[in-house]
């Protein structure tokens, strides 16, 4: 992989350190030694447990912080550049809606700010809307929609601009599970058919193995990747509801608690792989 | 009496409960000056000061529009200057750390004492001056809500527009000012009972007849104590207006501003 010549990779992160430091120079290492490389199309989920620093890492490709050490690149490019050049939609555990815009307008927010012409912007947030499914809910203001709802408006105003990464952080961490469940399904189909990389950050083992081509394990204080395993569940058509009772989702599930909490109790490993 | 979540006949009861209070409190008055033969000069009673409120409505309403006509054109100078520098110093930190101190001292001056001296500079037979105290009083509120609002600007939106590469001016204009509305309005609500006393008192220090606080002080003087409760009447009919107007505008405004994930 890492042959592969750096302008191709979606996101190359090279040695990356991160330390915050605190009042009277306390010093917090959030990001230790992190290399990482994200293909075009390809679904990563970063997970580990609190303090793992797996949303500093999302936030340091999104050029929301810079990291103390190391490079990353997307698409090639520094990670400033690539977002001044809006190479990335990005959405948060918050939906982070405009509560004083309607849900059109608020998908239609970066094109404006980017200075797409009025009736495009109408047509592709009309888009969108039917791709998220609330075509209906247009001109409703985001105080009127439930928590799934203005998540999915989120989702599709990180679409707008047809980028070819999306970042999210959480973004199902507040809803319920049976929400979460139909978002998830919803956003398979939704990157199979956009074609885009995703770097993905989540507690959650299911929804991690579910979503994702890759699962990056993260251990705590420092911050450093435990490990990386390769999920093959099929291609986004394959992964349907039913891949949830599946045998071999149960065994990836598994295999990502395992790296999770270091050697797993051998008794519940029996349990497991009957 | 702790209802928790509104049920139907609690809004007729919010507006049905004060206003029959209001109208036993008046009934008291009637007979405490009925029964206790109270004489005009300390207090007319309910009954007096609505007939020569109804009597004399032409030149009360005339008072008020001239009144209030100040406070409107100060409450929209003021309104609209505190806006304008609480933007400015919300984008531009030195303006802010400047004004802070400036901005402390005019909140503790009686604006109204600055009347007389007004007067003199613009001349007695303008409504000027009068216009100007409004204007100052209701710039202070004005502009310490706004700032305020200015500043609560939630995270996730501030990334979301550091992602976007807005601009400094983007962020004002499409997150900063539409968030602090709710601020803005609570700023205007309490400015706009303090223009129409600050215009009201004014009128005592000065300047050409007419409005309603004239009315009162000559009224009072020539011993007209009932033509002088219509004009004290009418000034709260004005300050009630000014106040139910702009709350109807700001819950208008702020009607989806729900906090929302």
């Amino acid at each position: 992989m890492s042959d592969a010549p750096a302008a191709s990779a979606a996101v190359e992160v090279v040695g990356v350190d991160k330390i915050f430091v605190g009042k009277k120079k306390a010093t917090v290492t959030a990001l230790e030694n992190i290399d990482l490389t994200v293909a075009p199309g390809e679904f990563v989920s970063l997970i580990g447990p609190s303090g793992c620093g797996k949303s500093t890492l999302l936030r340091l490709i999104a050029d929301l912080d810079a990291p103390t050490t190391g490079a990353i690149t997307v698409f090639g490019k520094t990670a400033r550049q690539a977002r001044i050049d809006q190479e990335y939609g990005i959405a948060f555990q918050q939906a982070g809606l405009l509560p004083w815009r309607t849900v059109a307008g608020n998908i239609e927010l970066p094109l404006e700010l980017h200075g797409v012409a009025g009736p495009a912007r109408k047509a592709r947030s009309a888009e969108l809307l039917a791709l998220v499914g609330l075509s209906d809910f247009a001109e409703s203001y985001p105080d009127q929609l439930s928590g799934g709802m203005q998540q999915r408006v989120a989702i599709a105003r990180s679409l707008a601009e047809s980028p070819r990464l999306l970042l999210m952080d959480e973004p199902f961490g507040a809803l319920d599970e049976m929400t979460r469940e139909r978002m998830q399904t919803e956003l398979v189909r939704i990157t199979a058919e956009t074609g885009a990389a995703v770097v993905f950050v989540t507690h959650s083992i299911p929804e991690a193995v579910y979503l994702s081509n890759r699962v990056v394990v993260m251990s705590p204080r420092p911050g450093r990747i435990r490990d990386i395993l390769t999920v093959s569940l099929g291609s986004a058509a394959e992964r349907t509801d039913q891949l949830r009772e599946n045998e071999a989702f149960f065994e990836n599930v598994s295999r990502v608690r395992e790296l999770l909490h270091g050697e797993a109790p051998v008794g519940i490993r029996g349990v497991e792989t009957r | 009496m702790s209802t928790t979540t509104p049920r139907p006949g609690t809004s007729a009861r919010t507006v049905l409960a004060p206003v029959l209070l209001g109208v036993v409190a008046l009934a008291l008055w009637q007979l405490l000056i009925v029964v206790f033969e109270v004489k005009p000069f300390i207090v007319p009673g309910p009954l007096a000061i609505g007939e020569q409120f109804g009597s004399s409505f032409g030149t009360v309403l005339q008072g008020a529009v001239v009144t209030g006509g100040n406070a409107l054109v100060g409450l929209v100078i003021g309104g609209v200057l505190g806006i304008l520098f609480a933007v400015i110093a919300a984008l531009i930190r030195v303006i802010d750390e400047l004004s802070a101190a400036v901005i402390a001292a005019l909140a503790v001056v009686p604006i109204v004492a600055l009347a007389p001296v007004l007067y003199t500079m613009f001349g007695a037979g303008a409504e000027t001056a009068r216009q100007l105290v409004a204007a100052i009083a209701v710039f202070i509120p004005v502009y310490i809500n706004t700032l305020r609002g200015l500043r609560q600007v939630r995270p996730v939106h501030r990334d979301l527009m550091h992602v976007y590469a807005a601009s400094a001016w983007q962020l004002t204009r499409t997150v900063t000012v539409p968030g602090a509305l709710p601020f803005i309005f609570t700023g205007l609500r309490i400015a706009s009972s303090l223009a129409v006393i600050s215009a009201l008192i004014a009128e005592y220090f000065g300047g050409p007849v007419g409005g309603l606080g004239k009315s009162i002080t000559s009224a009072a003087s020539s011993s007209n104590y009932p033509l002088a409760w219509a004009y004290v009447l009418g000034a709260i009919l004005v300050g009630l207006l000014f106040y139910c107007v702009t709350l109807g505008i700001e819950k208008f405004a702020t009607r989806h501003y729900k906090p929302s994930t």
